[in-house]
C-alpha cells in the first residue's frame, strides 16, 4: 500500500462517521409523530379523492396538484434528447 | 444459430411486456404505476427487440419519422391539455376547476384530464428512451 | 422497540444491498458489474415494496433492472468491455 493512501483512508473513515451520525439523528421510520406528517400530507390524504377523482394518490399529486412540475419535467427530457441528438447524430448524405 | 433460443423467447415475451406497459400507462390513475414507469416499459420492449434482432430491424419497427413526431408532440400535447383549462375560463392545467366531469371514482374513465395527460407523458418517456438508444448505437457503429 | 419478522427480512435485504454495491466497486469485468447492479435493483424494488410504495417499486424495476442493464450491455457490445 502506498503511503499517500493513508490520509485518503482517514478522510473516508471520517466522512463515513459523520454520515452515520447524521443517520442516527433521523426520525424513526413510520412513526406518526414524524415531521413529514404535517398539514400538507393530511390535506392530500383527506381531499385528493374529491378534488381529482383519482384513486392513486401519487398520480393525483404528480398530474394534478403538481402538474406544472411534471410539465417541465417532460421539457427537461425533451432538452436532454435534443442535446444528445445534436451532439451525436450523423446525417451526412442522408438528408432528412 | 447461437441466438435461436433468445430470439424465440423474445418473440414470445415482448408482446406481453408491451401490453403490460400500455396497461400501466392507461391504468395509472386507478392502480399503482403511472405514466413514467409505463413509458419506460414500452420503450424497453423496443430496445430489447433492437438489441436481440439487430439495429436495422429495430429501426424498421420504430422509424425515425415516428420518433421525431412523438418526441415533439408529446410535450405539445401536455400544453394543449393545459390550454383546455384556459379555454373554459379557469387557470392553466385546471382539472376540476374547469368544470370537467370527474366520473365515478375507481373506473377507467375517472379523473377527467389526468388520464389524457398521463397518456402524453407515457408516449413522451417511451420515445425518449428509444431515441437515446438508437442515437447512441448508430453513432457507435 | 422490538424488531418484528418483517424488520429482520428488511435487514437481510439491506445487507445484500451493501454487499452488492461493494462488489460493484471491485469487479473488473464491466458486464459482470452490470449484472450485479441488476440484482441490486431487484432487491431495492423489494425494499420499496416492503415500505408500501408500489409506485416506486415498479419504477425501480423498470428503470433499474430493465433500462439501465439493457443500455449498459448494448453500449458494451460496441466498446471496450474491460475496465
Amino acid at each position: 500500500m502506498r503511503l499517500w493512501a493513508l490520509p485518503i483512508l482517514f478522510i473516508a473513515a471520517l466522512a463515513i462517521c459523520i454520515i452515520l451520525t447524521a443517520v442516527a439523528e433521523l426520525p424513526p421510520y413510520g412513526m406518526p409523530g414524524n415531521p413529514a406528517h404535517n398539514q400538507v400530507t393530511r390535506r392530500y390524504i383527506e381531499n385528493a379523492w374529491e378534488e381529482t377523482g383519482v384513486l392513486n394518490m401519487i398520480t393525483a399529486i404528480v398530474l394534478d396538484y403538481r402538474a406544472y412540475d411534471t410539465m417541465f419535467e417532460t421539457i427537461v427530457l425533451f432538452t436532454a434528447v435534443l442535446a444528445v441528438v445534436i451532439t451525436l447524430k450523423t446525417t451526412e448524405g442522408k438528408g432528412d | 444459430m447461437r441466438d435461436f433460443i433468445l430470439k424465440r423467447v423474445a418473440a414470445l415475451l415482448l408482446p406481453f411486456i408491451q401490453m403490460y406497459g400500455l396497461y400501466v400507462i392507461f391504468h395509472g390513475h386507478v392502480s399503482p404505476g403511472g405514466s413514467f414507469a409505463g413509458g419506460i416499459v414500452v420503450g424497453l420492449a423496443f430496445i430489447a427487440f433492437a438489441t436481440i434482432y439487430g439495429l436495422e430491424r429495430g429501426r424498421a419497427k420504430m422509424p425515425e419519422r415516428i420518433t421525431t413526431l412523438t418526441e415533439s408532440y408529446g410535450t405539445l400535447w401536455y400544453g394543449i391539455m393545459g390550454m383546455v383549462g384556459i379555454i373554459k375560463g379557469a387557470p392553466f392545467l385546471a382539472n376540476k376547476l374547469a368544470g370537467i366531469d370527474l366520473g365515478t371514482l375507481g373506473t377507467l374513465s375517472s379523473g377527467g384530464l389526468i388520464s389524457l395527460i398521463g397518456l402524453g407523458v407515457g408516449i413522451r418517456v417511451a420515445s425518449t428512451m428509444i431515441t437515446l438508444f438508437f442515437t447512441m448505437m448508430e453513432e457507435e457503429s | 422497540m422490538a424488531l418484528t419478522t418483517v424488520d429482520y427480512g428488511t435487514m437481510v435485504m439491506l445487507l445484500i444491498l451493501v454487499a452488492a454495491s461493494l462488489a460493484m466497486c471491485f469487479i473488473k469485468d464491466l458486464v459482470h458489474a452490470v449484472i450485479v447492479y441488476g440484482t441490486y435493483s431487484l432487491i431495492m424494488a423489494l425494499v420499496w415494496l416492503q415500505m408500501n410504495t408500489p409506485d416506486i417499486a415498479i419504477t425501480e424495476a423498470a428503470a433499474g433492472i430493465g433500462m439501465t442493464v439493457l443500455m449498459m450491455v448494448a453500449i458494451f457490445r460496441t466498446s471496450r468491455r474491460e475496465e
